[in-house]
């Protein structure tokens, strides 16, 4: 009874994938071409996501919506939406 | 002049995976709150679209302690608590610097329903920041009209386009003598960050608002919304300013069309790429009402010039 108590007791920890993975949303996935990307951090500020790597510029598919924000933001035009098989 | 995107911190507040849509401009936001505000804060959340985004029960997808309170007492709540800590703080039952306490609202939780409590808070001035994330609509029930919602918007209570104009909140809130309102958009993220820095080191109550362009209410793709964002700023529908201790500033780029170096862009291709306005600017009357919207932002401006040169 005492386990049940505690399982059902109402708090919640911060936890990546609060929602599920998320990448299972996307319509549209984001793909980076390194050899125009400047790294201005552009897409990585305006992630609403959280799932681009500032250094680096890559993508964690597991969470990412394929919102497309990225892509309209690039000023190079380095990434590109690219429709989910 | 603004922080660099490049030398804002690592830090993320918003963790990968939540329950919002994707493209949520209310995310996007929270993100550099949550790089300025750093760890140690409490959230309040009010019944919005970021209590619905938070995630299910026992996860959650922000870094912070959030509490959910009812919708009316964003202010109430937040005092509370910010009046709590300290009193332990006090009593040596906490240890350690004093955490930030704000409250996380939508505008339905500021502008209509809790503006009671919040209005309160700011006459207490209680030391607490109220962020707005203002979506211009009740978002998460299904787009209905809020007091945020400007003239001529389609909503599903008013089908035939919103008959008055938005209110002016942030200036309502000015004028309960705070120390320190500021309205910020997603666009700008430097400019949003560098206000809640501002905003944390004074003590007091403290105001921010922060246009959310919901693709869902507006009717846009959603790749779109920092580009609406951008495009509300630069035709003069959203005013970028912050007023420390009463006195008005305006930044960058409402600074121009304020000191009169630039003419802000016409409202027209603002309108046109939301669905919420084209649907209804059609037909013959579709003139008249765009000068009608457009006479709104005129007169905000005009009117917000002339009330920056007021200081006391």
């Amino acid at each position: 009874m005492r386990s049940v108590t505690k399982a059902y007791r109402p708090i919640s920890w911060p936890t990546l994938g609060a929602g599920g993975d998320t990448g299972s949303w996307r319509m549209h996935r984001p793909v980076v071409n390194h050899e125009l990307c400047t790294k201005c951090q552009f897409c990585w500020v305006y992630c609403p996501e959280a799932v681009i790597d500032r250094k680096a510029i890559t993508i964690d598919y597991r969470y990412c919506k394929g919102c497309g924000v990225c892509a309209v933001e690039c000023p190079t035009g380095a990434i590109t939406m690219e429709k989910e098989e | 002049m603004a922080t660099s995107i490049k030398k804002l911190p690592d830090i993320e507040q918003v963790l990968s995976g939540n329950g919002a849509c994707g493209g949520c401009p209310a995310t996007m936001a929270l993100r550099m709150v949550g790089k300025a505000l750093g760890p140690n804060a409490i959230m309040l959340l009010t019944p919005a679209c970021s209590v619905a985004s938070m995630g299910m029960t026992p996860k959650l997808g922000y870094n912070w302690p959030c509490i959910n309170i009812t919708f009316a007492s964003a202010g109430s709540s937040a005092s509370g608590i910010t009046n709590a800590v300290e009193i332990m703080k006090e009593k040596g039952r906490f240890e350690g610097e004093l955490p930030t306490v704000f409250s996380w609202a939508g505008d339905g939780g500021t502008y209509d329903i809790g503006f009671q409590a919040l209005s309160a808070a700011a006459e207490r001035n209680e030391n607490i920041i109220h962020f707005c994330y203002n979506n211009e609509a009740y978002s998460n029930t299904g787009v209905q009209r809020s007091g945020a919602t400007p003239r001529g918007t389609f909503t599903t209570t008013t089908p035939t386009g919103k008959r008055q104009p938005k209110k002016n909140m942030a200036l309502l809130m000015l004028e309960h003598n705070i120390p320190y309102v500021a309205t910020a958009t997603v666009a700008y993220p430097a400019d949003l960050y560098d206000k809640v820095v501002k905003a944390k080191s004074i003590k007091g109550m403290k105001y921010i608002e922060i246009l959310a362009p919901c693709y869902l209410g507006w009717q846009f793709d959603m790749a779109d919304t920092v580009q609406l964002s951008r495009m509300a700023v630069r035709s003069g529908a959203w005013l970028l300013w912050e007023a420390d201790n009463g006195r008005i500033t305006f930044n960058n780029p409402t600074a121009q069309f304020i000191s009169g170096k630039k003419n802000p862009e016409a409202v027209d291709e603002y309108l046109m790429k939301q669905g919420r306005f084209s649907r209804l600017l059609q037909g013959p009357d579709a003139k008249e009402r765009i000068a009608e919207i457009q006479g709104d932002v005129d007169r905000e401006i005009a009117f917000m010039r002339e009330r920056a040169k007021i200081f006391i």
